[in-house]
């Protein structure tokens, strides 16, 4: 499979799930295991462009797919703009369930642009944070959507 | 949590899955997997082979004519929530996937995973049953008032491969949910469409399995009107009962989410 552009192959067994392969075997460690129940989204990565949890599907089913983690954001040492977002509006506190957050995040401008608060919320029903109460979290994304819907036009 | 050993394998076609399930007799299809590597990782589950079909392109489709719309089982949730033609034809199915899980989920989850596993709250098979939708397999077709005979059980026997599921356009149609707020899974919710033959109306997450609701649809399709309904109770007989909710809470619900599905059907 290609990780964060680069390709990259290991042995694994069967059973070994995505978030293992990429914990364990790639050492790619910004990938949490929150709930390991797919209920927190702590392991959100991105497989061929969509965000999945990857505490809920097997890495030998990624084979040949292209896989995104948080350590894949970053471009020449510049913060995505959902990062710089995220840090500029403190959305995250202890910080476990920000990689999860922010993959969902940037999975969320780009299938919708235009967001509202509402729909934020709505959109972030499978990521679960312990301790912002979410507030700052929806005005990190907010504010990403705004900065990035600017840079594109 | 790591499941119990098993062989993966990826099947190439409808017919490479059936060989493959015919070779190994524990083995389980896998779909979206959002239900099926749960289960294995908690250990409930322990098939000898998993045969991967979710890559399968063939499975993988949204198709109109003049009177149905017809969804290839491993088409996801996101596609069906997304898909234009379905937003169009029949916006309560779009409505319905949209509602499936969470985002995460719906890039994974399928329309054939979800009916094959009828979890007595998913909410698929309110769709299935309440758009009276057809199920095809490798071998035949299969209404939905046969399909769905249990508790996790349906009329799919060894070997068989859900392939599409043919859903008629109804006149008018809603779908409304009444979630368990922490799971998000339906406490009751309830499928109601105004057919050409008449009101259909399904509800799932009350019960063991989807059912139907005679005394509404008889009501529904005399007088299309949440007034229609109004009074009307579910028997409190063999509804769930556990610490999210009673029989009783239940049967209310369904009450309250088919009068809501009523007045706002589209």
């Amino acid at each position: 499979m290609t990780v964060n552009g680069k390709a990259v192959s290991a042995e694994a067994e069967d059973r070994t799930l995505l978030v293992y392969f990429l914990r364990e075997q790639l050492r790619l460690t910004g990938t949490h295991i929150g709930c390991d129940t797919s209920q927190c989204g702590a392991c959100v990565v991105h497989v061929d462009g969509r965000a999945v949890k990857s505490c809920s599907m097997f890495a030998v089913q990624a084979e040949g797919a292209q896989v995104t983690t948080i350590e894949g954001l970053a471009k020449d040492g510049k913060l995505h703009p959902v990062q710089e977002a995220f840090r500029d509006n403190h959305g995250l506190q202890c910080g476990f369930c920000t990689p999860g957050m922010i993959m969902t995040a940037v999975d969320m401008i780009r299938r919708k642009p235009n967001l509202d608060r509402e729909t934020i919320r709505h959109e972030l029903e499978g990521n679960i944070c312990r301790c912002t109460g979410y507030h700052n979290i929806v005005s990190s994304i907010e504010d990403a959507a705004k900065r990035m819907s600017g840079a594109t036009r | 949590m790591i499941t119990y050993p098993f062989k993966y394998r990826r099947a190439k076609s409808v017919a490479d899955a059936e060989t493959l399930l015919k070779g190994s007799p524990d083995a389980k299809l896998l779909a979206g997997g959002q239900t099926l590597i749960a289960a294995m990782k908690m250990r409930l589950a322990s098939p000898s082979d998993l045969i991967d079909i979710s890559n399968l392109k063939e499975l993988s489709y949204i198709r109109t004519s003049a009177d149905a719309i017809v969804i290839g089982a491993a088409t996801t949730h996101f596609e069906v929530a997304t898909s234009t033609e379905v937003t169009k034809r029949i916006p309560a199915l779009a409505y319905l996937a949209s509602i499936i899980g969470d985002p995460a989920v719906r890039h994974k989850g399928t329309l054939g995973g979800s009916v094959a596993n009828n979890d007595p709250a998913a909410d698929y098979p309110a769709a299935v049953l309440g758009l009276n939708a057809t199920v095809k397999t490798n071998r035949r077709s299969i209404a939905a008032d046969e399909f769905f005979t249990g508790m996790f059980s349906t009329a799919l026997s060894d070997g068989e491969i859900i392939t599409e599921v043919s859903f008629p356009i109804p006149k008018k149609a809603s779908y409304k949910k009444f979630p368990n707020p922490a799971s998000r899974y339906a406490m009751a919710g309830v499928f109601v469409a105004q057919m050409n033959a008449g009101v259909r109306v399904a509800v799932t997450g009350a019960g063991p399995c989807v059912f139907r609701v005679p005394a509404m649809e008889a009501a529904l399709t005399k007088s299309f009107s949440a007034d229609a309904i109004e009074g009307i109770a579910v028997d409190v007989n063999g509804l769930n009962s556990d610490i999210h909710g009673s029989a009783e809470y239940r049967a209310h619900l369904v009450g309250v989410m088919a009068r809501r599905a009523v007045a706002e059907a589209a």
